[in-house]
């Protein structure tokens, strides 16, 4: 993979920063606009477009649908024609935090992107007549982050919506000073994904389970142990001799008398492989295996978990009992730490 | 156990037959039997309907009955099978040594045949089997569901501790491969004929399983291998001669398990080899110092070693300074697989090893070790085993 600049410290110091000026809306709030969007909606309230069922409501108008809040700002089709012209030509708009924060993505081979939510607060109906002014800033610009979908940083943008009067926009005042005078009448936070193309997981496949063992009358108690959490090792009730795997006698005295303790699953590495080839698929590899030689006295087959590289034969031991699916839970021993 | 056995001596080995060794023979594994049973009894100079008894393996496919219809058996008195996988090679002859000696039988034909590479391939596993509840199966219930699931996995687990007790490293392992690959590289039979490698080929070669490359692990064929026993008496007579059984034995050591003899108390020998290495000296009245070759089955670098101490050539924990020098090659003090083992020749599960032991002793071989009289031919190892020694008729 390529190698890619980190640019966290100055995509730190954009957060806070106004991502380009103040907007005005082009139109105040307005019936025609309303009817549009709640038919498209099929939204059949009566208060967005019947003075009279708003105001029984407890309006002092028709008010707009709170979801509207940045329709009331969006610039249509032509606007973003213009913008993706002059970037072609070179002219795009470079001052802003916004672009800044953009470029610098790119430049961290983040040229992917994703919107992934959108979050909006409504501090009080807008009224018709209401004309509004959108404030844009960098609220947040996440550390990098492994994502399902890529490598990539989360960015958040806010914007503030203000509205006045429509007769109080003057040619005298700037957007600046009008949205001072203004009441903030919502918020909305839209958090994007800008992510490295190709570095997300691959769709997992599914695994399929791992080989069942073969359970008969002698062997059941081992698995259902480890189904139950517990590490079993048969033990003779006439001699007291452990033993594993399981047989049906006991070696010492051949009593056929058995029940079993639950093993403390701790012990020091026999011997240890790493398979490499064929590969079953149920597992990864490469995949240490390890013989145990339990505190106990008896020996076991199981996986060590970690790194292959992490393992050398007479580490001391401690099993975890792994449920890997409803039939099958087996020990993988760790490394016994000091402190355990 | 008696001193001797009372077949050792007696009974002999008249005919060697085998198809040849290949990735896909493009035919059954029935014919291939039948093919290397028909090449034996013509090697022996035998009829077919001369043929009283048999003996495979437990892992043979291919049933007696239907070699027998095919090519023409008359009334068999004698059929048996011995299992546990490559451990049974020797063990089919020493059937056929008891069955002859006892009178049960006057011509045994022990066999062994499959399409192993381009057919049910042992390298795989039992990953695929499905776990039906008997014992057999319920033996892998502690290594399948962990990953444990190949032979190569399963003898890496014992080589791993061999190394870390004896001090034996990679290339020492790799000895063995070079030898029998030197040896493969002058036998026209053999699937490595002229493609002998170097001791930095094998450590370059990939990892199978830690701590085993590639090169440490036999290759997979597809052929047969036959043999015919009758006794000392009627194969002096016969077409080739008779190459004497001087002893005949099987081994099964006391907390044998099935390539996962992991519980006993030290992992780092093949106790059945050496319950083998003693029998074969008890019985035959020879000692290591009399063997002018060995044939040591060799589907996994690591027991070739350990066989060395089991069998007294070197001692316990000494073999790794044995394989060095060209000592285990054509020429040295112990040659060792000169038909290129199953590493160079072929995995026909030890039974084309047996029919190199044959050779020298008779003098054919392509790597002819100069005046072998006695030869000893080991069977699978990590499993219940067997061995032969094999001698001159004078
Ligand atoms: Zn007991």
């Amino acid at each position: 993979m390529a190698d890619f600049p980190d640019h966290s410290g100055a995509l730190a110091a954009l957060v806070g920063q106004s991502s380009g000026p103040i907007e005005l809306s082009p139109d105040p709030v307005n019936t025609a606009m309303i009817r549009h969007w709640v038919e498209a909606m099929g939204d059949t309230n009566p208060v967005y477009t019947d003075h009279d069922a708003a105001v029984a409501a407890g309006y002092p108008g028709i008010v707009a649908p709170a979801t509207m809040l940045q329709a009331w700002i969006m610039r249509g089709l032509k606007h973003t024609l213009d913008l993706e012209a002059a970037r072609a030509a070179g002219n795009a708009p470079k001052g802003d935090a916004n672009s800044q924060m953009m470029a610098l993505f790119d430049e961290e081979g983040r040229t992917s992107v994703v919107a992934t939510n959108c979050d909006q607060e409504y501090f009080r109906p807008l009224v018709l007549g209401d004309r509004l002014l959108v404030k844009s800033s960098i609220e947040s610009i996440s550390d990098p982050k492994q994502t399902g979908l890529g490598h990539g940083r989360f960015a958040t943008s806010l914007m503030e919506f203000f509205a006045v009067p429509n007769d109080a926009v003057t040619k005298d005042l700037t957007n600046e000073q009008l949205a001072e005078r203004g009441a903030l009448v919502g918020t909305m936070r839209f958090r994007i994904l800008k992510f490295r193309p190709g570095t997300g997981a691959v769709a997992p496949k599914a695994k399929p389970p791992r080989p069942r063992p073969a359970i008969t009358q002698d062997n059941a108690f081992y698995f259902e142990g480890t189904l139950a959490g517990e590490l079993r090792i048969q033990r003779c009730t006439d001699c007291g001799a452990l033993r594993h795997p399981p047989l049906p006698a006991c070696g010492k005295c051949a009593s056929l008398n058995w029940d079993y303790v639950v093993s403390e699953g701790r012990g020091e590495l026999l011997s240890m492989v790493v398979n490499h080839f064929p590969q079953v698929p149920a597992f990864d590899y490469p995949l240490p295996i390890g013989l145990i030689a339990l505190d106990e006295g008896t020996r076991i087959v199981a996986n060590l978990a970690g790194e292959p590289g992490d393992w050398t034969i007479g580490d001391r031991v401690v099993a975890e009992i792994v449920r890997f699916d409803d039939e099958l839970a087996l020990p993988v021993f760790h490394h016994e730490t000091k402190e355990a | 156990m008696t001193a001797k056995h009372t077949f050792a001596g007696k009974v002999a080995i008249a005919g060697i037959g085998a198809t040849e060794f290949s990735k896909e023979s493009g035919r059954s594994e029935l014919r291939l039997a039948v093919e290397a049973v028909k090449a034996a009894l013509d090697d022996a100079g035998i009829a077919p309907g001369e043929v009283q008894g048999t003996c495979t393996y437990g892992a043979d496919t291919n049933p007696d009955i239907d070699i027998a219809r095919s090519l023409g058996f008359d009334d068999l008195t004698f059929f048996s099978r011995i299992y546990y996988g490559g451990g049974a090679a020797a063990g089919t002859i020493q059937q056929a040594a008891l069955a002859v000696s006892a009178g049960v039988a006057d011509v045994v034909v022990c066999y062994r045949a499959f399409n192993e590479r381009s057919g049910n391939r042992f390298g795989a596993g039992v990953q695929g089997r499905a776990p039906v509840a008997n014992a057999e199966m319920a033996h892998f219930a502690s290594y399948t569901p962990v990953g444990l699931v190949t032979p190569a996995q399963w003898v890496a687990m014992a080589a791993a501790r061999y190394m870390h007790v004896s001090g034996a490293t990679s290339e020492d392992f790799g000895r063995v491969a070079v030898a029998d690959r030197k040896h493969a590289a002058t036998n026209p039979k053999a699937w490595f004929y002229e493609q002998p490698i170097t001791l930095e080929d094998h450590q370059n070669s990939r990892w199978i399983v830690e701590p085993l490359h590639l090169l440490d692990c036999c290759q997979e064929t597809d052929g047969a291998q036959a043999i015919v026993v009758t006794s000392l008496e009627r194969a002096k007579d016969l077409k080739n001669g008779a190459v004497v059984i001087e002893a005949a034995v099987q081994g099964a050591a006391k907390g044998q398990d099935m390539m996962t003899s992991y519980y006993r108390d030290n992992l780092d020998g093949l106790p059945e080899m050496g319950l083998v290495g003693r029998q074969l000296w008890e019985t035959s009245g020879l000692t290591a110092h009399d063997i002018d070759m060995a044939v040591l089955y060799d589907h996994f670098t690591p027991y070739v070693l350990m066989q060395l101490e089991e069998l007294g050539f070197c001692g316990k924990g000494e073999a790794k300074d044995f394989v060095k020098d060209g000592r285990i090659e054509l020429g040295g003090a112990l040659p060792i697989n000169t038909h290129g083992g199953q590493l160079g020749e072929a995995y026909l599960h030890g039974m084309n090893g047996i029919a190199e032991g044959v050779r020298q002793i008779r003098g054919t071989s392509y790597n002819q070790v100069t005046g072998a009289e006695k030869v000893l031919v080991t069977a699978g190892t990590g499993v219940p085993t067997s061995g032969l020694i094999l001698g001159k008729d004078h």
